[in-house]
């Protein structure tokens, strides 16, 4: 199931033209799974260097590994 | 003292009377510090052309956590390129804020080494805030963080925030539970929820332990947990006469120590917000008309004290001024227990987490998710009955809506045949 939802997640978001998602968002891709529930597997998926975290200090979104980079961010591109 | 960058403007925060932090940050820039030196660059180029130049925001962070970091950077490296990473890191401060020196010099010192020196003691959520450093720095200043001064970061984005308690019974002796034991165990029960972000926005817990909210929980977070009493408030009545006879300086001497004179009728009685008190030569206090604001025990401490039944109200929903302007939390637990290990507490945070997350909107402050859905849905979903206190003026608001399920019997309501009745 975990595995099943990491999956449907990934692919909701590699559909998505925005870059950053919220975690209600993410959780578009699988209604059925309990937000508590949903948080854990989209965890799992940072921890597998899936997805990863932006935060604007007071919100955080997630985005693809391949979205963001730290050299541009820091370079002033993203 | 030459710097690298003349400053003018800022230069004329150095004339008061206070001290100022711009002549602090120079003394570090004439150390040698280059960060503290573009710093000072930067800040007098917003101060003439009106405008700032940091950007927030970023996908910096440390491995495993999705908070206590947030990036930034300035918008004119070229001119400031010291400063062109300078991130802050925001560390979890000891319950209310205890610390001895030995901590504060190797926080100090590990922020010299690690980043730009400059601190801020402590931000408005209580953390302790290190302000500046570069991305490289990360990961090393939080391996000695957490290894050398077994401290953590704190919250930020959609994660539970820092909790935060005022001294609790470590000082005073109006406290009707250890805030500093109820927000070190939520911090380490929700430890989860501090470091990974799941809520729609921010979530923050305050603990007060008297309704003098010296944490201004009522106003600031999102859970307030305020120390209250369900008996009746102590009187020593040889000390109220001792206040009436001016032995005794009211105010704990906070107003001056000069024996002034003390009306007790004008300075306690006529300033009781419900009139329950009064005085012909014993203080008599109607304690089911006592609403717990204080101000009686606060003007005359030796004489009068918080009950001993004690325990916690808890509010929830206040937000500061971002969207929809400020919000004080409202009473949902009018009187709850607070003794560890808290299970009737927490079983009521997670039924409110839940919620929250289901219906919340993205950056929406559960004060205003429970705006939007009403007060009635929340309480279904936390499993609480209405109480007359969650009503602001409950003898003055006539509109009370019952629930047919909820009332024994029930009734059935048919819209369409009513507005046949009711036709003009």
């Amino acid at each position: 199931m975990s595995e099943e939802a990491k999956t449907r997640i990934l692919e909701w978001v590699k559909q998505q033209k925005k870059t950053k998602h919220y975690f209600n968002d993410l959780c578009k891709a699988v209604p059925e799974i309990k937000m508590m529930a949903a948080k854990k597997i989209v965890n799992e998926l940072v921890n597998e260097g899936k997805l990863k975290y932006w935060s604007s200090g007071s919100t955080t979104m997630y985005m693809l590994p391949s979205e963001g980079d730290v050299d541009k961010e820091e370079k002033g591109m993203n | 003292m030459s710097l690298k960058h003349a400053t003018p403007m800022l230069d004329e925060l150095e004339k008061g009377p206070w001290p100022s932090f711009v002549s602090d940050v120079k003394r570090m820039a004439a150390k040698g510090n280059r960060m503290c030196e573009d710093w000072l660059g930067l800040m007098e180029m917003s101060y003439r052309d009106k405008e700032g130049h940091w950007k927030h925001g970023g996908i910096v962070g440390v491995l495993g956590y999705g908070g206590g970091i947030i990036g930034r950077y300035c918008d004119r490296p070229d001119l400031f390129p010291n400063v062109a990473h300078f991130h802050t890191v925001r560390v979890n401060q000891p319950a209310s804020k205890y610390y001895n020196t030995e901590v504060l010099r190797k926080i100090c010192a590990l922020w010299e080494k690690r980043g730009s020196g400059l601190t801020n003691m402590h931000g408005s959520t209580g953390d302790i805030v290190l302000l500046g450093t570069t991305t490289d720095q990360l990961e090393p200043l939080f391996y000695e963080l957490t290894h050398e001064l077994n401290m953590d970061l704190g919250g930020s984005g959609s994660n539970m925030r820092t909790p935060e308690s005022c001294l609790g019974k470590s000082r005073c002796e109006w406290s009707c539970f250890n805030t500093q034991d109820v927000i070190y165990d939520i911090t380490n029960e929700y430890q989860d929820a501090l470091h990974r972000p799941m809520f729609p926005y921010k979530f923050k817990f305050k603990a007060s332990g008297c309704p003098m909210d010296c944490v201004a929980a009522i106003a600031r977070s999102d859970c307030s947990i305020i120390g209250t009493w369900r008996d009746d408030i102590r009187i020593d009545q040889a000390a109220v006469k001792a206040y009436v006879a001016k032995e005794i300086v009211p105010h704990g001497g906070a107003d001056g120590r000069e024996n002034r004179g003390f009306d007790i009728k004008a300075e306690v009685l006529d300033l009781c917000p419900t009139k329950c008190m009064e005085y012909d030569g014993t203080l008599k206090i109607n304690n089911k008309d006592c609403v717990r604001c204080m101000h009686c025990i606060r003007v005359m401490p030796r004489a009068l004290r918080p009950g001993l039944d004690t325990g916690a109200t808890i509010l929830v929903g206040a937000k500061a001024p971002i969207l929809d302007g400020a919000q004080l939390s409202s009473v949902v637990i009018p009187f709850i227990k607070m003794e560890p290990p808290y299970t009737e507490f927490k079983a009521f945070v997670e039924k409110v987490w839940d919620w929250w997350m289901e219906n919340g909107k993205n950056r929406e402050r559960l004060g205003e998710t429970i705006q939007r859905l009403s007060l009635r849905e929340f309480l279904k979903a936390t499993e609480l009955e209405p109480d007359p206190r969650m009503v602001n003026s409950p003898r003055f608001n006539p509109y009370i809506f019952y629930d047919p399920e909820t009332v024994p019997g029930g009734w059935e309501h048919d819209g369409v045949a009513f507005r046949q009745r009711h036709q003009a």
